[in-house]
């Protein structure tokens, strides 16, 4: 049941088809291995949403994948670059293979086709044989899977709340039992009660299904709960990725460190709520060095020029993190912050 | 014409609760990029072109326009560029001389409707409740009413329906559709909160209104307008060439009345009625290519970012919704898509 | 309220409001043109006829305006419209009647058609945006700005004077007798072709531009990428989600356009001199006709409003949120 499913290898991805466009993801490696749940944080705009859809090439115009790789392991074992394939074969893939439920699950449904309709025609597509009663049968058992009743088939989107729309983006992403399923915030619109509600039962369906999630959000506590291991990106990078109880208790990055520092603790002591001065950089014009460099408290002169490169730290522990501080040639006058040798 | 600015319509009622289309964000320069869209500064110098022709054309055109000679129903030559009419009239003068009127009707009405639509448009939005509802059924009521003959039956029951006349009868029946417009956003934007804030703080409404809301409505009013303009050059054109407005005020309505009337068609004088057109559709497009301006600076996903064929094909990328382009630097791009379709 | 009781209301409410309209015009306007022609017509005009005049103009000085209203209405409902002085002594109300079917037909069909072929083209270049489509847009902007009636005459110098494919104006062969007959019917489409295509060429490009921005609005919307992300075909997706969505703006500007498309094609009927309600309203304007005038007006208005009750229909038929609303 182990080894990599979806493998993203140095994607980049610019937004504008002129001759100034934004780097929006400037070399993103990450990898999600079979049934795990894999989360990914970061700051708004620092381009999870952006990840989500490149990977799965829905980005729209103005957006433009200039490299990198994204391998898919389908069920059978073939490993195919999701970059690569015709536009045949990408849409045999999508849904099937990888689902997403996007940002705004308000929008995401079809405000004139009933709940029913949506939810068959994405399994029409793929498997034409099936008869309309199967189909009927499949979507009912679907809604039921989500805890709404299947007399809601018959509804249009907007008869439902925020909540129950939410549960049929999830049962609709299901609904052929994909290997990968992307959540790009599924849950920001709910409230707290209705967030943990939801994730529960993803949960609960990927320990029945055997699914592995890419789960974006805000909200680190969460992901420490629920995901197995966390990517901290910044700027369009990858800074920090480790199993969900390192970047917790012993967060390597200074940026990771902050942004554990602006959520409180679930359990045990109160810490202080450090947050992260300064903004996020205009990607626009990012300088030469380490994008944090600005705002990092313990930056130093190589953090302005040398871009650091995300590997695993000077002591060998088993996660990869982008940073000088814990590169090999880490100048010997330098202090190391004792926060990040937790 | 009147489903050229759609999206703004459109765009309108949805503002309610995201940032607004319509409203320009504090701190960003709208007046700069719209002189920055290729598509508006073509308008504006066609624009020009006419604007000159407007105010010189009397002293610039080669003859009085109401001089006969004995060149009848002369082809462009040397000597009459546009050739004459039935009469030996030139009639390159006549189009000159005919811009100003043409162009004043446009900015009377499309002022004249701008701002009854601004008063009922924002009032109706702002004040909400029952004055609301009469408002805005008033409006719509005008919006079904047609226009045109309605223009028709009040002209042709004036006395003299002179220019400016006929400008106002179009500005009093042509400022619906702006005032629908208007209130959406109107609506819209008293629920944002500088709104609320300054309401919260007991300001004036009419200050609130002069220094809140109208100048968050500009791009609309200016869309508007520039529709109201096309509107009103396209109806008193129209009038002129049925013959509601006197024959003697030129236009480029009235060379195209008196075409018609004396069979250039038949006979089969091209430049009498071709050019005439040619200058309304220019006028127009003009006018259209300015409003397209206004339409991307209101709604971006209208906007091209850097979306010239010439670019796009030089980089081997075919923009589509739903298959990002995937193209390697350095590497040619991979063609992954099968033609659609 | 529910939708359709809303619409109602405000349809009977804009019935109402038009026909006031032709009510006051008359009365606010300076000077009285029609006494003056009762005058002329002195002698051959009879008594009753005169009165209806009289109270469609508010020519009776010894009623009060609500009186006059009143009588107005009662006229109204009479389908009495007074008497045309041009066609005298023909009651208005025969003349728009017969007048009628031929606008319905010429402007109806070919607005309607004009209506779907733009939609379908703005479809298209709104979806391959960035693609050669795109050139199309120019050409489009300037249809949309040219006068209807100057492109009649373009084809009318075109296609009937110079090459002589069709007839330049009317509406069927004066030698023949209206019946329905084959040949009859034949007559008929053949004087309407230009036209109607003409009508069709002047007013489609409205809905290429506006169908062409709401796709491009709409592509980007959510469901869009769902339905891509669910792997659907293509055709699914275009015909589906984005001109299925797309299309419930068009037809709501179709109601607001609709008044204007209206007055410019009833101006092509002049330009073809096709006997429909344009026509008869030009010859009204040229011959100082005023009650066949204001029947026109009549008329026209509420055609264009029966044409919005219709659209309307259809809007709540394509969007559930209308229908099941309060
Ligand atoms: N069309 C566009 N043109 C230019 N830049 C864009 C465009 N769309 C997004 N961006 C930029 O790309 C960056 C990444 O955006 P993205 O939506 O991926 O952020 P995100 O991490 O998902 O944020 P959030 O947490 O708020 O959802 C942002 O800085 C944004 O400004
Ligand atoms: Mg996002």
């Amino acid at each position: 049941m182990t080894g990599p499913v979806l493998e993203i290898r140095d994607l980049r991805v610019d937004y504008g088809f002129g001759d100034d466009p934004t780097h929006v993801l400037r070399g993103v490696d990450l990898t999600l291995h079979r049934g795990e749940v894999l989360g990914l944080a970061g700051e708004s705009g620092c381009g999870k949403s952006t990840l989500a859809y490149a990977a799965t090439r829905l980005l729209p115009p103005p957006g433009l994948i200039t490299g990198g790789e994204v391998w898919l392991t389908d069920r059978e074992g073939n490993r195919n670059d999701i970059l690569g394939l015709t536009d045949a074969q990408l849409r045999a893939a999508r849904w099937r293979d990888v689902a997403i439920v996007f940002q705004g699950a308000m929008s995401s449904l079809n405000p004139v086709f009933r709940i029913g309709r949506q939810l068959t025609d994405g399994i029409r597509a793929h498997r034409p044989g099936l008869s309309a009663r199967d189909l009927e049968a499949r979507a009912a058992e679907l809604l039921e899977m989500v805890g709404i009743s299947a007399d809601r088939l018959r509804a249009y989107p907007h008869q439902l709340s925020g909540g129950m729309r939410q549960r049929v983006m999830i049962a609709m992403a299901l609904a052929l039992e994909p290997q990968v399923l992307l959540m790009d915030e599924p849950t920001t619109a709910l409230d707290v009660v209705m967030q943990r509600q939801i994730l529960e039962q993803i949960m609960e369906l990927r320990d029945r299904l055997g699914f592995s999630v890419v789960l974006i959000t805000h909200d680190v506590s969460l992901l420490v709960e629920v995901a197995d291991r966390i990517a901290i990106m910044y700027a369009g990078e990858i800074v920090e990725e480790a199993t969900a109880a390192d970047v917790y208790r012993r967060p390597r990055h200074p940026y990771a460190h902050g942004l554990l520092g602006s959520f409180p603790p679930l359990h045990g002591p109160r810490r202080e709520l450090a947050g992260i001065p300064g903004s996020p950089p205009d990607l626009q014009r990012l300088a030469a060095g380490c994008p944090f460099a600005p705002r990092c408290p313990h930056a130093m002169d190589v953090c302005q020029q040398v871009r650091p490169v995300l590997g695993p730290p000077r002591t060998g522990e088993a996660r990869r993190v982008a940073c000088h501080l814990h590169g090999a040639d880490l100048p010997g006058d330098v202090a190391f912050p004792a926060e990040l040798a937790r | 014409m009147a489903t050229g600015t759609t999206s703004i319509e459109v765009a309108a009622p949805t503002g309610v609760d995201d940032p607004g289309p319509g409203v320009a964000r504090p701190g960003r320069r709208p007046r700069l990029m719209f002189l920055r869209n290729p598509k508006a500064l073509v308008g504006i110098a066609i624009l020009a072109v006419f604007a000159v022709l407007a105010v010189l054309g009397p002293w610039i055109a080669p003859y009085d326009p109401n001089q006969v000679s004995r060149d009848l129903l002369q082809a462009p030559s040397g000597a009459h560029w546009l050739g004459t009419d039935h009469t030996g009239r030139d009639i390159l003068s006549q189009l000159i001389v005919g811009t100003r009127g043409v162009l004043v009707v446009g900015l009377v009405a499309g002022v004249a409707a701008t701002a009854l639509g601004v008063v009922v448009g924002v009032t109706a939005g702002f004040v909400g409740g029952a004055g609301d509802e009469t408002l805005s059924a008033v409006s719509n009521v005008f919006l079904v009413i047609p226009q045109l003959p309605l223009i028709i039956i009040i002209a042709a029951q004036l006395p003299s329906a002179g220019g400016i006349t006929v400008a106002l009868v179009i500005g009093v029946t042509g400022w619906a559709w702006g005032a629908r417009v208007l209130r959406a956003q109107t609506l819209s934007l008293r629920r944002r909160d500088f709104v609320e804030a300054a309401r919260a703080t007991g300001e004036r409404t009419w200050r609130i209104v002069l220094a809140e809301v109208l100048p968050n409505l500009t791009a609309i009013i200016a869309a508007g307008f520039v529709g109201t303009v096309i509107f009103a050059v396209l109806s008193q054109v129209t009038l002129a060439f049925i013959g509601i407005t006197p024959v003697s005020e030129w236009n480029w309505g009235t060379i195209l009345f008196w075409a018609q009337n004396n069979l250039a068609l038949q006979r089969g004088a091209w430049w009498w009625f071709v050019p005439a057109g040619l200058c309304i559709a220019l006028l127009g497009m003009a006018l259209t290519l300015i409003n397209f301006g206004i339409d991307e600076l209101v709604n971006p996903r209208l906007r091209s970012t850097g979306m010239h064929a010439r670019t796009l094909r030089r980089r081997g990328i075919r923009p589509r919704v739903g298959f990002t382009p995937v193209v390697r630097a350095g590497r040619p791009a991979v063609e992954t898509s099968e033609e659609e379709r | 309220m529910s939708f359709f009781l809303r619409r109602a209301v405000f349809y009977v409410f804009t019935a109402w409001a038009a026909i006031t309209l032709n009510f006051v015009i008359p009365r606010l306007l300076p000077g009285d043109p029609v006494t003056a022609l009762i005058g002329r017509m002195q002698g051959r005009i009879d008594s009753g006829a005169e009165q209806s005049l009289r109270v469609l103009f508010g020519l009776d000085q010894d009623m009060s305006l609500w009186q006059q209203y009143v009588e107005y209405w009662r006229l109204l409902l009479h389908g009495d419209l007074g008497l045309s002085f041009t066609h005298f002594p023909t009651p208005v109300s025969d003349i728009v009647a017969q007048a009628l079917p031929w606008t319905v037909g010429l402007v109806g069909i070919s607005t309607v058609v004009a209506f779907l072929l733009g939609t379908a083209v703005g479809t298209g270049i709104g979806w391959r945006r960035g693609t050669w489509a795109d050139s199309l847009l120019p050409i489009t902007t300037f249809f949309s700005a040219v006068p209807y009636f100057w492109l009649g005459l373009i084809a009318i110098a075109v296609f009937a004077v110079n090459l002589g494919w069709f007839p330049s104006s009317g509406s069927y062969d004066r030698g023949m007798v209206p019946t329905l007959s084959w040949e009859f019917v034949g007559s008929v489409v053949y004087y309407g072709t230009l036209p109607a295509l003409t009508v069709v060429i002047s007013s489609v490009s409205g809905w290429v531009l506006g169908m062409r921005n709401m796709m491009v609005t709409v592509s980007s919307e959510d469901y869009v990428t769902v339905a891509h992300a669910k792997g659907l075909s293509s055709r699914a997706v275009v015909v589906g989600y984005a001109a299925r969505n797309a299309i419930l703006p068009q037809v709501s500007s179709f109601t607001l356009a609709l008044g204007f498309v209206v007055g410019g094609t009833l101006v092509m009927e002049m330009v073809f001199s096709y006997q429909g309600i344009g026509y008869t309203l030009f010859e009204a304007v040229t011959t100082h006709d005023y009650p066949l005038m204001q029947g026109c007006f009549l008329v026209i208005t509420l055609s264009v409003l029966v044409a919005n009750l219709v659209a309307d229909f259809a809007y709540a038929a394509l969007d559930p949120r209308t229908r099941q609303e309060g």
